[in-house]
């Protein structure tokens, strides 16, 4: 329903994002801006409302002595009172900083310290723990927020206070100073800092990237116009806010374009709120994808004969013409019929019960993705699109174009970037959506960016003969086998999580003259597997020792390798060997980022004995590990693992 | 944080109970209170009359000696219907749900004696049942955020597994606005994070709702860590009585309960 778009002058001249809220409150005041489902219902705030609880928020918070340049932290889910605090901070010109809701206490006192935090809005309880644990090692922080008053009855330190009072504050500090809010607005200035993200890293300390309203408004803009967005869009906010993807599709692109932000009634509904919403306007990082594919696959295992037959004959027509007719490709008469058949009776109800019959625009980034996992949503007619970009650049360096979409590339530059390859195969992006700095940290800044403006990305790739960008690996883990061919682990793993059984991977073989690889396996799926044969096991760590398992699993690698055969460049990259881990790598226990990134480093050096094993022709080896539990305490696992030796292809003729 | 306590009065005084079966005495003279507000633990050995004793406070037993003081009312025996228009709602070790209806409906279950509406009006909707349904199911909702089990509202309960079974009992229970709640093994057949969980909404329930509460349990760690005091019985007999830390060091307790007596 593509109208007319009614956003007036103001609107696109609104040059920050309080400006934008506001005009937003002017000239669509009564459109949805923010749903979320409480006590079973959808409860909706318009333009008029959120605009109107922004305000008594943004003057509670300067009731509480927040001033321009200060930094609030906002920790929690995707809540509606949470992202208008986000707004009323920086209506007052201070600087939200949203912070992972399930990092542990001594993973936020960093931050805190480092940004100077003074007060920080929480979600419930459970974060204002958090807070009062390590309050004593972050002496800048002296006010806490909550929003969920479950629990807190008894909680009574003069440091803390609860939305509820902010908002009463708030009320009476507006009446007392009524040009407060308004003035604070006009005094924004579109180069000032929007808010404040710390990037995960998958090495060493966080770092405050700084990103201001105008690198924010104008790659939403960009993306705007390339996608034709209009305010009646509908999006999920399922993903951590701290996270800049969340960010960027939840709570800028909405704010630019004035569509709809629903949030779930908590993060276990959000397959059943995503089917009661059915956004339009769609993000999700692979893993997500792959999840609902890992389910969809468990579910049609599980399903009767005619089903099961139905579904597998379909999904082999899709894979044939689904993606060109997505596409808008010519295609034959009889496919186009048989297409639409399987559209009636597979694909469109498959795309019902995954809540994305309406979406219009789905993106994909954070990590590459499978080009299988890729073609199965294009393919049943979901219009799932690459990205490329991240914290320091606003998201949005590439977009797919509709029609022209390539299982692995992440397409052209978006409006307005420059892209060049250094000579060390490392893509550079210049862009107005690039960040200001890092905080208060010159030497990371003038390490990343140069001179000339150029940001540095990490990421080894090229520009293919279309214009389309492609991206290997990070350059930093490009490395090279002992007889000199490349090896990109990053790559192998994809490939090898592409398995509904397979979780996690971890590839090695830089410098080494064989690659071989950890393996998690997916308790979900392998799980099901074992019951549909019988086999009886005991959680995670029972389950990966079964010989079955490894005798599944090494099938999986058998044709990951014979995958990479094909290939020249990468047939030396074949894993010789592999086992399964004992335990799950977990962010708790810095095996992976926040964000679900492999921390090849560490995970090298806390397995070493694992490493060697692999290389050393040894047939199991004996580990203990220390983990962390949800609660902060520790335990330890501790199994004798197998160490499974594969079939490699084609012996390598160039090697031999 | 600490918990602050805020234990009345006795509400339930039990005085010199037996309860026999025939020749087999599962109770024999068991004298014990609860306080307002409290958690109040019954442990012991398999057999000991755990569940006897439950099932005499809430009157599906009748006791064949004793009295029973119930917010200062006496009584010789309970029954059932008169033990929950009081306020005494509970949950079943082998759980008491109905397989085949969803979470929301179990726990509306629960709401069965407070509506006033007849089962004509009630089927039909009409006039003020509507109203009323609306009321109730506004009170359903909130055990149901209260329990974080949102994501499972229209899930028939046979499809749940265990430990989130055990969940809607305690929905269920709570469903009554009950001024006491007994569990009857709550945290039987669950993994440890399952007891986590359900240790948490067992004070939280006792903290928000200021819900009394008796409960039976196996798990020691979890006895000693959530109840203001525990009573021991063995063989039909009470033989501790105290807080935790007190019954833990009772020479009988640790022979009888832990079978150890070294």
């Amino acid at each position: 329903m593509a109208q007319p778009d009614p956003r007036n002058a103001a609107a696109t001249s609104a040059d920050t994002l309080p400006r934008l809220l506001l005009s937003h409150a002017r000239t669509r005041g009564d459109r949805p801006a923010i749903r979320e489902k409480d006590l079973g219902i959808w409860q909706t705030w318009t333009w008029a409302e959120s605009a109107a609880r922004v305000r008594t928020i943004a003057c509670g918070l300067a009731a509480k002595g927040v001033v321009r340049g200060d930094h609030v932290a906002v920790i929690g889910e995707n809540r509606p009172r949470l992202y208008w605090t986000m707004m009323a901070a920086q209506s007052l010109g201070a600087i939200p900083i949203p912070l992972y809701q399930d990092a542990v206490a001594q993973e936020m006192v960093y931050v805190l310290q480092d940004a100077d935090v003074r007060i920080a809005v929480v979600e419930d309880q459970e974060q204002v723990d958090k807070m009062f644990e390590i309050m004593a090692q972050a002496p800048s922080l002296k006010a806490v927020v909550y929003d969920d008053p479950r629990g807190m009855r008894h909680y009574n330190d003069p440091a803390l206070l609860s939305l509820d009072d902010l908002e009463v504050l708030g009320k009476a500090h507006d009446a007392a100073n009524p040009g407060l809010f308004d003035d604070a607005v006009a005094a924004g200035k579109p180069e000032d800092t929007a808010s404040m993200l710390y990037t995960s890293g998958t090495t060493g300390k966080a770092k405050g990237v700084v990103l201001t309203h105008a690198a924010f408004i104008g790659r939403a803009r960009a993306c705007e116009r390339l996608e034709g967005l209009t305010d009646r869009e509908d999006v999920l906010a399922y993903l951590p806010p701290a996270w800049i993807g969340q960010n960027i599709f939840s709570y800028i692109q909405p704010l630019v374009t004035g569509f709809t932000v629903n949030c779930p009634e908590s993060p276990e509904t959000v397959d059943i709120d995503m089917r009661a919403i059915g956004p339009t306007y769609y993000f999700a990082p692979p893993r997500v994808l792959e999840a609902l594919l890992t389910q969809v696959t468990i579910r049609m295992e599980d399903a009767g004969y005619l089903k099961r037959k139905m579904f597998h004959h379909f999904m082999g027509v899709a894979r044939k013409v689904g993606t060109d007719i997505l596409d808008g490709k010519s295609v034959g008469m009889g496919d186009r019929l048989h297409y639409a058949l399987g559209n009636l009776m597979v694909f469109g109800p498959l795309r019902n019960a995954l809540g994305m019959n309406r979406v219009r625009v789905a993106y994909t980034a954070g990590e590459a993705i499978g080009p299988d996992l890729f073609v199965f949503y294009r393919s049943i007619g979901i219009n799932l699109k690459q990205l490329y970009g991240s914290t320091e650049t606003s998201v949005f360096v590439c977009i797919q174009k509709n029609g022209q979409v390539k299982s692995d590339t992440v397409g052209p530059p978006t409006d307005g970037v420059e892209i060049k390859i250094s000579d060390a195969g490392e893509i550079l992006v210049k862009s107005p959506g690039l960040f200001k700095e890092y905080y208060r940290n010159p030497a990371a800044t003038a390490e990343v960016k140069d001179a000339d403006g150029w940001f540095h990305t990490g990421d080894a790739g090229f520009v293919d003969a279309d214009g389309d960008v492609k991206i290997i690996d990070r350059a930093k883990d490009v490395g090279k086998l002992a007889n000199g061919a490349m090896f990109a682990p990053k790559y192998i793993e994809n490939k090898l999580k592409f398995f509904p059984f397979i979780k996690e991977a971890v590839a090695f073989g830089a410098d080494r003259s064989e690659a071989t690889a950890f393996i998690n396996i997916d308790v979900e799926a392998v799980g099901n597997w074992a019951e549909r044969r019988g086999l009886p096991y005991a959680g995670y760590t029972d389950l990966a020792s079964k010989p079955e398992v490894y005798e599944l699993i090494a099938e999986c690698v058998e044709q990951v390798n014979a995958d990479l055969a094909r290939d020249p460049l990468l047939a030396s990259s074949q894993l010789h060997r592999f086992l399964i881990l004992h335990k799950e790598l977990d962010p708790d226990d810095d095996e992976l980022t926040r964000t679900r990134k492999v921390r090849r480093g560490f995970i090298n050096q806390k397995y070493a004995v694992l490493v060697d094993a692999l290389y050393t022709g040894k047939t199991h080896q004996f580990i203990e590990t220390q983990v962390k539990f949800e609660d902060g305490r520790t335990g330890s696992i501790s199994a004798d693992l197998p160490i499974r030796t594969v079939k490699t292809v084609g012996a390598m003729r160039e090697a031999a | 944080m600490s918990r602050e306590k805020r234990i009345g009065e006795v509400v339930l005084d039990l005085q010199h109970i037996s309860l026999a079966f025939g020749g087999v005495k599962a109770l024999t003279d068991i004298s014990f209170n609860v306080r307002e507000h409290e958690i109040r633990a019954i442990i012991g050995p398999n057999g000991a009359g755990k569940s006897s004793m439950l099932n005499v406070i809430n009157g599906v037993y009748t006791p064949q000696q004793g009295a029973i003081e119930f917010q200062g009312k006496s009584f010789a025996k309970m029954n059932p219907r008169r033990a929950a228009e009081m306020g005494i709602a509970r949950t079943f070790q082998n759980l008491a749900l109905f397989k085949g209806m969803s979470v929301l409906d179990n726990i509306m279950t629960g709401r069965n004696l407070r509506m006033k509406s007849g089962i004509l009006a009630q089927a039909f909707r009409w006039g003020p049942a509507e109203r009323e349904e609306t009321a109730h199911r506004e009170v359903v909702e909130n055990i149901i955020d209260f329990l974080e089990i949102q994501a499972f509202r229209k899930t028939p309960v046979g499809r749940l597994p265990y430990g989130l079974q055990k969940r809607v009992d305690l929905g269920r229970a709570l469903a009554m606005e009950p001024r006491m709640l007994l569990l009857d093994e709550p945290m039987a057949g669950m993994n440890v994070e399952e007891k986590q969980d359900m240790c948490r909404f067992i004070l939280d329930v006792n903290d928000e709702f200021g819900t009394t509460i008796v409960l039976i349990e196996h798990d020691m760690g979890v006895v000693m860590d959530i109840s203001d005091r525990v009573v021991v019985l063995d063989y039909g007999k009470k033989i501790g009585d105290g807080e935790p830390d007190n019954v833990r060091n009772n020479e009988d307790v640790i022979r009888a309960y832990l079978g150890v007596s070294h």
